[in-house]
């Protein structure tokens, strides 16, 4: 089995993620007027831990959060292979007139982000979109989108791929580069 | 304001449940068939995947803006070769929130009264580049005759006395969304069993997904052997009332019937009718679906229809997020 090179350890991980949420601390105030939206699948894993830690330094219960499924956004939707399976919006709030906080795991192509935008379109008019990214790879884009928050910057060739393992998932965080599929 | 008034309803989405697993993987199995003629032809595993689709869908058409982009490449002809009111519509609404783009084909005012036949129409509309093409015909067997002479999906919206799966897999999805799951249900499909496409294709949804089913109806509109489909069979609709969970009514399809298969309407009434004071003597409530159009004071009264045991406007939505699964995970297979 493949290993992969580590990017970021348990440690580093916990610190990264420490250090996103007061950045966004710094930039947002207390989140009276925004909400965080995590991009399914794996945008929401991200999401939650940026959350959930916001709400332990703001002391706030009331920070909206959302999960967004961009499968019927996207334009590879007819992969050779079979259908894309959706996972389920969860937005019970409104977007227009807010600053909405997008995340995702990994930005690599942009072309996820470019499909998220269509979708929260649908949700209303904000007032304001930023990007949270945990992984960016920054020069694998293939359009116009920079993330306005990263953890981590990677320079990888095309074949390489990033993975993050969840605690919750594979029993521990971690970011990994693999050489190729 | 729009914007102030909605929310979104999908906390008891069955399919929340599997997002964790689904994680790590984005491809989802596709359906068996590259058309959808009967529920005879597809398999368990495509019906729940349909369900599960349609989940996703149903929160779409709840949106303020209840469009998604996926099939805005794809072309689909709605043909009707018979009249249709909802089949017609919620195809049509299926196609346009996918953003699709519908070409809509009405038998009486085409080439086909100059005699045109059925596959040199459907091969001329074609011509025209199109993808997928949903038909309800009045002969039985036609999906399956154009299915091997054209590259086009299809998709049965009915044909003849033989099937109309969106409709039985609408009714099932609507049952599962009424009482958590079909499997071990007690469904009753009342009425003429004999000229309906939507029970033959009900019987063998709901016997595929786990359900016990029962008809019930006059004997004259009952085909003799239908019990070795797997169903029970009652002429008793009061007692088939206090044994089901669940009684899908049917509609007397007068426009088939070619001699009298029973005295007079209010005869049928009388003896296979459903009203609010049958349902009250229950010693539950079970819940009462039509696939519609309702022929009121005929199978079911205007108190049942319009009353609270009824999911037939449930029926109705539930039949475009269906439609919607189907346009999606057939549009896969081209």
């Amino acid at each position: 089995m493949q290993t992969g090179k580590t990017l970021l350890n348990q440690a580093q991980f916990t610190l990264t993620i420490e250090r996103l949420c007061h950045q966004l601390l710094e930039d947002w105030d207390d989140f009276s007027n925004a909400c965080i939206i995590g991009i399914q699948p794996r945008g929401v894993l991200v999401a939650n831990r940026i959350y959930k830690r916001l709400k332990e330094l703001t002391g706030r219960e009331d920070i909206e959060f959302g999960k967004l499924d961009i499968t019927f956004y996207r334009d590879d939707f007819r992969m050779p292979e079979g259908p894309l399976a959706p996972h389920p919006n969860e937005i019970n709030f409104i977007v227009t007139d807010k600053k909405v906080l997008l995340v995702d795991d990994v930005l690599y192509t942009g072309r996820t982000i470019q499909a998220a935008l269509s979708a929260l379109q649908h949700y209303g008019r904000p007032l304001a979109v930023e990007l949270l990214v945990l992984v960016d790879r920054r020069f694998n884009r293939h359009l116009p989108i920079q993330p306005d928050y990263v953890g981590i910057s990677v320079d990888a060739v095309d074949e390489a791929y990033v993975r993050v393992r969840w605690q919750e998932l594979h029993g521990g965080d971690e970011i990994l580069l693999f050489d190729k599929k | 304001m729009w914007a102030m008034n909605f929310c979104y309803l999908i906390k008891n989405n069955p399919s929340s449940r599997c997002a964790l697993r689904r994680v790590n993987d984005p491809k989802m199995k596709a359906l068996s068939t590259r058309h959808l003629i009967g529920i005879k032809n597809i398999t368990e595993e495509d019906i729940q995947l349909i369900f599960e689709t349609a989940d996703n869908f149903k929160e779409v058409i709840n949106r303020p803006i209840k469009k998604v982009p996926s099939l805005r490449d794809i072309t689909v002809a709605n043909l009707f070769f018979e009249s249709s009111t909802r089949t017609r519509v919620s195809f049509e609404l299926a196609e346009r929130r996918l953003s699709a783009d519908t070409v809509n084909f009405a038998a009486s005012s085409s080439s086909v009264s100059k005699g045109e036949t059925l596959l040199d129409t459907v091969n001329n509309i074609l011509a025209m580049k199109i993808d997928m093409v949903v038909m309800r015909h009045p002969a039985p067997g036609a999906c399956v005759y154009l299915s091997s002479r054209i590259p086009a999906n299809i998709i049965n919206a009915g044909d003849g006395t033989h099937e109309h799966p969106t409709q039985a897999l609408l009714d099932a999805f609507s049952i599962r969304e009424k009482l958590g799951d079909v499997a071990g249900k007690k469904v009753a499909i009342i009425g003429d069993i004999l000229h309906s496409r939507v029970a033959l294709s009900n019987v063998f949804c709901l016997l595929k997904l786990g359900a016990k089913v029962r008809v019930c109806g006059p004997p004259t509109l009952i085909p003799k052997h239908y019990a070795e489909l797997g169903v029970e069979v009652s002429y008793d609709v009061r007692e088939t009332l206090r044994w089901c969970d669940v009684a899908n009514v049917l509609r007397i399809q007068l426009e088939r019937q070619d001699i009298k298969y029973f005295p007079s309407l209010r005869e049928y009434h009388q003896y296979f009718g459903i009203n609010r004071q049958m349902l009250d003597e229950l010693d539950r409530e079970i819940v009462i679906m039509h696939p519609g159009p309702i022929n009121r004071g005929v199978e079911l009264t205007s108190d049942v229809a319009d009353g609270p045991h009824n999911i037939i406007l449930q029926q109705v939505e539930n039949g475009v997020a269906i439609r919607m699964a189907v346009l999606y995970l057939l549009a896969a297979k081209q």
